[in-house]
């Protein structure tokens, strides 16, 4: 059974803990009790407005309704699967995780932490690679090592030597083992302390995310007028990742400023969360409306967007997935996102319903836009940024959606022209597209 | 007087120790301590070969060889790098900009005198 299916178990198990009638819960949310019982016994779907209103009436995130957990897990789980290439039932994952959803769980997690450890095996690799620090205290050990074994192997050869020499290279060896029994400290000094270093592991943007997404990417201190600064300071996060934090608060300060929460709120309930009409409503600029939607309170009962940001190389620097349209920070992406398409369109908004690979074949509606940041300045280069809003479960349009993938490896749309790479073993053997 | 050897090296003890056996074997050994100014020191006198160490103040000893192998007088000059990183990619870059030989630190001293030995007379 499709993870997709059992929204509505999860409704019904909701309003029972709650203590409330089909009947009143259905006229609250406009519809007849006999279609909310249909929805209650899974065989009706549901998303959208209608899933957000009942998110909202039953008082719980829209994201715990959908199958938002679920579905993170099966992208994990096939993730993982791609590192094994064809020796893993690709085909078989949601099988695996509907029969037994705690290993289905542990597989995840272990492959988050494979992934985490991996990232720190890289620091650790890149450190001795490239730190001048470390290169500087091993050159200083070396070189007082090679001095003395040279010096020394001169005192004992076999040929005589005037006492003026052999005096000098003494005190040669004396001063050289000085200074490699100083140099051996520091090292030592500074390979006692990793840990200092791995704190730090993990790209900035990702420590940042981590920290965003505790809160569901809403800052409340930030919407009540907080100094980024401080809020920054007080998040605990240290080096780069700080900084990193600071300037997206900065930006969220600016959004909070120019579109202040409850009347922002209320027009995007209105105008059904579409970022165009509500800018065009507020007299507000596009991306600040794009990025106010990422930020609304999860617990107001809208329903669940994703907002990704990359930079003019593709590189994604800002991350909010929502369930069903994971978001790889590792390996790429899907080229035919509409998040890319925009950065060869600048200033020109892209709307676009796309559509996930079958099984799950889930719909989003995409708003893109790239735009410069900073200085534009004449004969240099702008710094250019894209970002994509993700709105699950839109309503049926006329024209068929645009079909992507999440990413090459685990995509199943073989005859794509923008595939990278070929798919792991078991994606689309079997899978109608 | 025997053939000039130029020692192009930071570490007064290691020059002391390499010109005293280099020296004692009967090769006439001229040192330089400085990056910027060792093309200058070879041109000066060109020697019959060089050592030259990677890590030096400032200039490396890799850009150091690249103008050597590119100068008419110089480029047919044995080099021997020394350095106190044996890396692969190090080993690979010297070989590839022209070094006829290359020794990481901590070296022994016969391993040193067989070599220039092996290079004056190639």
């Amino acid at each position: 059974m499709s993870s997709g299916s059992l929204v509505g178990s999860r409704i019904r198990e909701k309003r029972l803990d709650r203590g409330l009638r089909q009947a009143a819960v259905a006229e609250t949310v406009g519809i007849s009790p006999s279609y909310l019982n249909l929805i209650e016994h899974n065989r009706r779907r549901i998303g959208g407005k209608l899933l957000a209103d009942l998110a909202r009436v039953l008082e719980v995130d829209t994201a715990l309704l959908a199958d938002g957990a679920e579905r993170g897990m099966l992208d994990e789980m096939r993730s993982a699967a791609a590192s094994l290439g064809d020796q893993v039932e690709v085909e078989r994952t949601e099988e695996l995780a509907a029969r037994y959803p705690g290993w289905g769980a542990l597989i995840a997690m272990q492959a988050r932490r494979i992934a985490a450890l991996e990232e720190k095996s890289r620091i650790l690799t890149d450190r001795i690679a490239y730190d001048p620090q470390l290169a500087g205290s091993l050159h200083e050990v070396i070189s007082a090592v090679s001095a003395i074994r040279s010096t020394a192997s001169i005192l004992v050869g076999p040929e005589d030597i005037d006492q003026d020499w052999q005096r000098r290279f003494h005190e040669n060896i004396h001063s050289d083992s000085l200074r490699l029994a100083n140099s051996s400290e520091a090292l030592i000094t500074y390979l006692e302390a990793p840990e200092a270093v791995l704190e730090h592991s993990g790209s900035p943007f990702e420590v940042v995310e981590g920290y965003l997404a505790k809160s569901g990417f809403h800052v409340a201190s930030i919407e009540d007028g907080a100094d980024p600064a401080v809020v920054a300071k007080e998040a605990g996060l240290q080096g780069p990742a700080e900084k990193v934090l600071f300037r997206v608060l900065q930006v969220y300060a600016g959004d909070v400023a120019a579109l202040p929460l409850a009347a922002f709120e209320k027009t995007a309930r209105t105008l059904n969360y579409d970022p165009a009409a509500i800018a065009q409503s507020l007299d507000a600029r596009l991306p600040q409306v794009m990025r106010r939607l990422a930020q609304l309170p999860p617990s107001h009962g809208h329903p669940p967007m994703g907002l990704v940001v990359c930079d003019a190389s593709g590189a994604l620097i800002f991350i909010k997935s929502v369930p069903g349209f994971t978001m790889p920070r590792a390996g790429g992406a899907c080229p035919l996102w509409p998040l890319y398409s925009a950065l060869s369109r600048p200033h020109q908004p892209i709307r676009m319903d796309v559509q996930m690979p079958a099984p799950n074949a889930t719909r989003f509606l995409c708003f893109a836009l790239a735009e410069p940041v900073g200085p534009v300045l004449f004969d240099a280069p702008s710094a250019l940024q894209s970002m994509m809003l993700v709105l699950p479960d839109p309503p049926e349009s006329a024209t068929a959606p645009h079909g992507v993938g999440l990413s090459c490896r685990i995509c199943p749309r073989t005859a794509c022209n923008s595939r990278r790479e070929p798919a792991i073993g078991g994606v689309g053997d079997k899978t109608e597209l | 007087m025997g053939k000039r050897v130029l020692l192009i090296e930071d570490e007064p003890n290691i020059i002391e120790a390499i010109s005293f056996i280099l020296s004692r074997d009967g090769w006439t050994v001229h040192t330089h301590e400085d990056g910027t100014s060792a093309m200058s020191k070879v041109l000066a006198m060109p020697p019959d070969m060089i050592i030259l160490d990677v890590m030096l103040p400032g200039r490396s000893g890799f850009d150091i060889l690249r103008d050597l192998r590119g100068h008419e007088v110089t480029k047919s000059t044995p080099v021997m790098m020394l350095t106190a990183r044996g890396q692969d990619k190090d080993r690979e870059l010297a070989m590839r900009l022209g070094a006829s030989l290359f020794m990481t630190k901590p070296f022994s001293n016969e391993e040193v005198r067989n070599h220039v030995r092996n290079l004056m007379e190639a």
